[in-house]
């Protein structure tokens, strides 16, 4: 990057913002960010963002949640303290698995769900009592912001901007 | 339009040819005498010590278990044997026709199943599945032969032709205190007659839905759409109900002992992800022909879906049913379970890899719901797994210990298969593969996800 001047540019609906985002593109310039009050659907495609590693992520921590459910319950049910329940005595895994599922289930679950939303939050550099970074408080309301880099060309930028509808362009220097 | 191509025809109609073949080779080994009877038993399991196993299983394998056991205490080891050989010869001349019935009932189902799904797209106004109407139609068209078939079939049980049904023999029933309570309910007449109201219902819908849906083509307002919409959620509403009793009278009186309360809800998961998996099949076997031009891999992956998520639901309700019965372990509940895991192991527990091990591993990732080989590979999978799970509901409760997949189970499986294709196919043909009028055409051929 030449200079930290970017252009915030801002929006009101989010087809005009869809676009936008890919007439902006399509000029080569530099996005360096979206803000949006909600998801915007293939936004992300639009943005030539990867795809998402979560659902890995999500299959290896249900798998832990397997794991420890069947650890667990072996060691409550069969080697720490085997009781006959309803007729059918712990004495073996195996034979008692049946009644264990819905817990291996709900662990699985458990630790897919949990794990994944952490997970997701420390990508996203989340914590309690962050403080927002987004630009412009409206975004959290009903307007989406672009924000893009300036290199040697602003009129041009701010002209192509106002074409795709832009409701308001600003241009912020990150360096004051 | 879509030509029916005379390479297939002549496909299917070697399949209905086999599978005929099969079939009568089937029926005419079924034995004729208690001896032809224990002979083949003897001869299958090379003699000596299988009489006291079976004797055993069989006890607690058929229906009329209670008013076997009774007699047996009362009579003398001589009469036992006797007794023995009498049921043994029920249950191999039971075999052919359960084979038969097993084909007949799964290849029904997948229209049914179908038909349920196609009912859910109209009364949900769905946008994505527009493009898949005609395929649906087409497969939905096999329920009128395939409902009339099934329908024959209980018309010459409840004439006695065959004992699968053993409630409809009276001798039975004299002897049977359970049964007689059930009498009401479990009689020839009017099981038949619910057999017809039900097979009326499902036809009148299927009828008019594909009425309605030829016209809105045409059409330049949307009134056809409309009253489409108001039969199928009309239709819903008949079809959980009368699939609910089909599933009693069709498959659970077959064992007229047992019974499990969400057995409806069963058949119909089993009913509905085979349906899916079969639309998902024939658009790919379409679309690979060239036609369908506007199914792209968003379609597929919705069918996928829906095939991951049913499995996973079908999985959910078997287990339901099997946890309850076998941790209260009632004698009267948990036999169902007991024949089906020691006489049907690998049949029992190969359906459980079939229908939700693999599908759940396999579909799990979405990008693999969007490869036309996968699908097809996991959808074969899939209904095959399906026609065991038939194949175990109603096998054990017939035959007893008497299974294998001989010549009639794979004769039955081929004919109701190629009759089933021919049907379809030959539906598909007869009419535009898009229902160009549908008010969501637009964004069914939009759609993406």
């Amino acid at each position: 990057m030449s200079s930290n001047k970017v252009i915030h540019a801002l929006y009101d609906d989010d087809d005009v913002l869809l676009k936008a985002v890919k007439s902006i593109k399509d000029e080569k310039h530099h996005i360096e960010e979206v803000y949006t009050p909600f998801p915007v659907h293939g936004l992300d495609k639009v943005l030539g963002l990867e795809g998402t590693r979560i659902a890995i992520m999500s299959f290896i921590y249900g798998c832990i949640g397997f794991g420890v459910a069947v650890a667990m319950i072996n060691f409550i049910m069969i080697a720490d303290w085997p009781q006959n329940i309803g007729g059918k005595p712990s004495f073996s895994f195996l034979e008692n698995m049946p009644a264990f599922v819905p817990v291996m289930f709900e662990m699985t679950v458990f630790f897919a769900a949990h794990l994944m939303v952490i997970t997701f939050y420390l990508r996203s550099k989340l914590w309690p009592f962050k403080e927002a970074e987004n630009p412009n408080p409206l975004t959290t309301d009903d307007k989406f912001l672009v924000e893009v880099a300036v290199e040697e060309n602003e009129k041009k930028l701010t002209a192509l901007l106002k074409k795709t509808g832009a409701i308001d362009i600003a241009l912020i220097d990150k360096d004051h | 339009m879509y030509t029916f191509p005379n390479r297939l025809k002549i496909t299917f109609l070697v399949l209905v040819l086999v599978g005929a073949a099969g079939l009568v080779a089937g029926f005419l080994s079924a034995p004729s005498s208690i001896a032809e009877a224990q002979s083949m038993v003897a001869d299958a399991h090379h003699g000596g010590g299988h009489g006291e196993t079976h004797g055993e299983a069989a006890t607690i394998s058929h229906g009329d278990s209670n008013a076997e056991k009774n007699s047996h205490v009362a009579e003398t080891t001589e009469a036992h044997e006797d007794d023995h050989g009498e049921h043994l010869l029920h249950q191999l001349q039971n075999k052919p026709w359960a084979a038969l019935y097993v084909a007949a009932f799964f290849f029904m189902m997948i229209a049914l199943g179908t038909l349920a799904f196609y009912a859910i797209q109209r009364a949900a106004q769905a946008g994505w599945s527009i493009l898949l109407y005609r395929v649906m139609e087409g497969i939905t068209a096999y329920l009128l032969p395939g409902t009339l078939i099934v329908l024959f079939l209980l018309v010459l049980s409840g004439m006695h032709l065959n004992h699968l049904f053993i409630w409809m023999d009276p001798e039975v029933v004299a002897h049977d205190k359970i049964i007689q309570g059930k009498v009401a309910y479990l009689n020839v007449p009017f099981f038949l007659a619910r057999a017809v109201f039900y097979i009326l219902g499902w036809n009148f819908y299927r009828y008019i839905s594909r009425k309605y849906s030829l016209a809105q083509d045409a059409a330049n307002d949307i009134s056809n759409h409309k009253k489409n919409f108001r039969w199928s959620a009309g239709f819903l509403v008949f079809f959980i109900v009368t699939e609910s009793m089909m599933s009693w009278d069709w498959i659970m009186s077959i064992d007229p002992h047992w019974f499990s309360t969400l057995f409806g809800w069963y058949v119909f998961a089993s009913m509905f992800v085979s349906g899916i998996t079969v639309i998902a099949l024939i658009t790919i076997y379409l679309k690979s022909k060239g036609y369908l031009p506007e199914v792209n891999d968003s379609h597929i992956h919705d069918l996928g879906k829906f095939m991951f998520g049913i499995s996973v639901f079908w999985t959910y309700l078997w287990f339901s049913q099997f946890m309850l019965i076998w941790y209260s372990n009632i004698p009267e509940e948990v036999t169902y379970f007991l024949t089906r895991i020691e006489d049907y192991n690998l049949p029992f527990f190969g359906m459980l890899v079939m229908n939700f091990l693999f599908p759940l591993l396999v579909l799990m990732n979405s990008d693999y719901k969007r490869s036309n080989y996968i699908i097809v590979g996991v959808g074969i999978v899939v209904v095959l797994g399906h026609y065991i799970d038939i194949f175990n509901m109603i096998m054990p409760s017939a035959v007893g210990d008497q299974w294998f997949i001989g010549m009639a189970e794979i004769g039955g499986f081929l004919f109701f298969l190629g009759l089933f294709l021919w049907v379809v196919f030959s539906a598909l043909s007869k009419a535009p593969l898009i229902a160009k009028g549908d008010p969501y055409m637009g964004e069914s051929e939009r759609y993406h996800y």
